[in-house]
């Protein structure tokens, strides 16, 4: 890894200068990791410590993945990262595409379209909790005219499309932002040669806009699916509490619910273990594609 | 020459109209709601046109809260959200730009080793490890307290990567020029180094109060004294605690007011905003 060419000497000054860092790091991050891994293959004994801890390799994996609560709660992750994902992109991705067409009205627009990153989730989810209230909300009241009873206390899938508008909605701001400053880095020239050989506006965005744009997409959908997984726990929890009947469990909430309320460790460990696993993989996939790019 | 046709222009204002429409609509709803008396969340369908209660609402958010339902007031969870996005900042801020400088500007033993144990914080997010962060932080009697709030949250990769960028793009003749005048290395880092960072350190400011002020599973689990509880979680106290419906007037004016901090910092900062946002995460 680079330096400067030329570095200052000084034997325990750089060491000093990543104390803070390292420490805090070493006992909030890594440690509390370590425990977890460590948790995952042990059961917990009592609290009087008559029966300690007994070490069971694997069992507590074997049990969440036999365990149909969990994988329920594998799948509803699924649907609500990908659904967020895709709603909150692709509305950007069009928000993008007209913002970038105005010449005057371009930054008043984006000042109109950044501000909801500054709304916390659990905001978000209460926001839209509330415009979907089943007694006074104005969705349920409009939906009510076309003939659609909404209820997302009691119907899986409402409650599910309420968490999925909640969180993407928030997150339309920052995918705007990246589609903007892509589309604004395609050279017009050759946008231009299209429209000088004939190519109409769908056709222009479709074979070149589109696919110079796929880095950023990719990258915003790494982004928009760790979002999805982890920053989400605010909605729910606000919210639905992973309900009805287990609909909006997403993997992180459970893992909350079974270790805090539930105070099952084993368990609780073993899915914390999972999830590490999927944020390291999902964080490798964006660096590598981050090296890809800068190395182009 | 692009063809600039005045219908496709006109379709372009409708879309981002109804676009802007829609991510505003949540907001006005909350505004609105926030100006009603009690009577009006009772039946039929939420209003949306202002009322006449704002200042009455306002002000029992402030002082009052809920405290019935153990909802403290809003002004001192408001404090409570402003010390602790303070506090996750500055401490981002510095230990970030320290370790930057050592790892950049130092040649020393174990320098990869502790380059990756700071990579290592971006794998391992909170909601991954919640039970066993929860005991370590017990274990050194940090709950109930501003520094189990802010501390465990310091640590941070992303900041540091970006000072790391901006220093190898500083000139090495600054360094050289530095050193051939007598200055050591904290003298460098202070009169040359601090000045050149401000504007990444403003950037970095503004996305990391954001992020700071929007804490909500971390306060969640270390508060359970509510003089520490603060605003984004309250919000959640305030529309469970109770058996019967939330009361929303006094809900939608602590979500105003929740949101309002970091919303004018977006607003104020959005130059530093946008280049904080597309650097740190790139």
């Amino acid at each position: 890894m680079q330096t400067k060419r030329m570095t200052f000497t000084g034997s325990w000054l750089p060491y000093a200068l990543l104390a803070p860092q390292v420490i805090i790091t070493l006992i909030f991050f890594i440690w509390p990791s370590f425990q977890a891994l460590r948790q995952s293959v042990y059961r917990q004994g009592d609290a009087f410590g008559i029966r300690p801890d007994t070490f069971v390799w694997f069992d507590n994996f074997r049990a969440i993945f036999a365990d149909p609560l969990y994988l329920n709660s594998l799948k509803v992750t699924a649907v609500f990262a990908v659904g967020t994902t895709l709603l909150s992109m692709s509305v950007a991705l069009l928000l993008a595409v007209m913002v970038n067409r105005m010449i005057h009205s371009r930054d008043s627009y984006t000042t109109f379209l950044v501000w909801p990153y500054a709304i916390a989730p659990a905001i978000a989810g209460v926001l839209w909790w509330f415009i979907f209230n089943p007694s006074i909300g104005i969705m349920p009241y409009m939906l009510d005219m076309v003939g659609y009873d909404w209820n997302h206390r009691r119907d899986s899938n409402d409650a599910m499309i309420m968490v999925i508008i909640a969180s993407a909605w928030r997150q339309i701001s920052y995918n705007f932002l990246f589609f903007l400053a892509g589309l604004q880095s395609i050279p017009h020239s050759l946008i231009e040669a299209a429209a000088i050989d004939g190519a109409g506006r769908m056709k222009r965005f479709w074979t070149i806009v589109f696919p110079l744009l796929s880095p950023i997409t990719f990258f915003l959908m790494v982004i928009n699916i760790v979002y999805a997984m982890f920053d989400t726990f605010g909605v729910i929890h606000a919210t639905t509490e992973g309900g009805p009947a287990q609909a909006t469990n997403i993997l992180v909430y459970k893992v909350y619910r079974d270790g805090f309320v539930n105070l099952n460790f084993g368990s609780s460990a073993a899915q914390s273990v999972v999830l590490m696993a999927i944020v390291i993989v999902l964080t490798v996939i964006q660096f590598r594609y981050i090296e890809r790019r800068v190395n182009y | 020459m692009v063809e600039n046709n005045r219908w496709g222009n006109f379709f372009a204002h409708v879309v981002l109209i109804l676009g802007v429409a829609i991510i505003v609509f949540p907001v006005y709803v909350a505004i609105i709601a926030s100006t009603h008396p009690p009577g009006t969340f009772v039946r039929g369908v939420m209003p949306l046109w202002p009322g006449t209660h704002a200042w009455e609402n306002y002000t029992t958010a402030i002082t009052e809260g809920r405290s019935r339902a153990g909802t403290p007031p809003i002004g001192g969870m408001m404090w409570n959200s402003f010390v602790m996005a303070m506090a996750i900042t500055i401490g981002k801020l510095s230990i970030s730009i320290l370790s930057a400088f050592a790892i950049v500007y130092f040649r020393f033993p174990f320098r990869i080793f502790f380059f990756w144990i700071i990579f290592l914080t971006l794998m391992l997010p909170v909601e991954v490890r919640i039970v066993p962060t929860f005991q370590v932080v017990a274990d050194f009697g940090m709950l109930n307290s501003f520094a189990g709030l802010s501390i465990p949250l310091i640590a941070s990769a992303t900041a540091t990567f970006l000072f790391r960028q901006f220093f190898m793009t500083v000139p090495e003749e600054l360094m050289e020029a530095a050193r051939v005048d007598g200055a050591g290395p904290m003298k460098f880092f202070k009169d040359i180094l601090l000045p050149l960072s401000i504007t990444n350190i403003a950037a970095l400011f503004v996305i990391m109060f954001i992020y700071g002020w929007n804490q909500y599973l971390w306060p969640l689990l270390i508060t359970t004294d509510p003089d520490y509880y603060t605003i984004v979680m309250g919000i959640q106290r305030m529309v469970t605690g109770g058996d019967s419906e939330p009361l929303w007037h006094l809900v939608m004016a602590t979500v105003v007011l929740a949101a309002l901090p970091p919303v004018l910092v977006i607003l104020f900062m959005q130059r530093l905003f946008v280049k904080g946002l597309t650097e740190t995460e790139k």
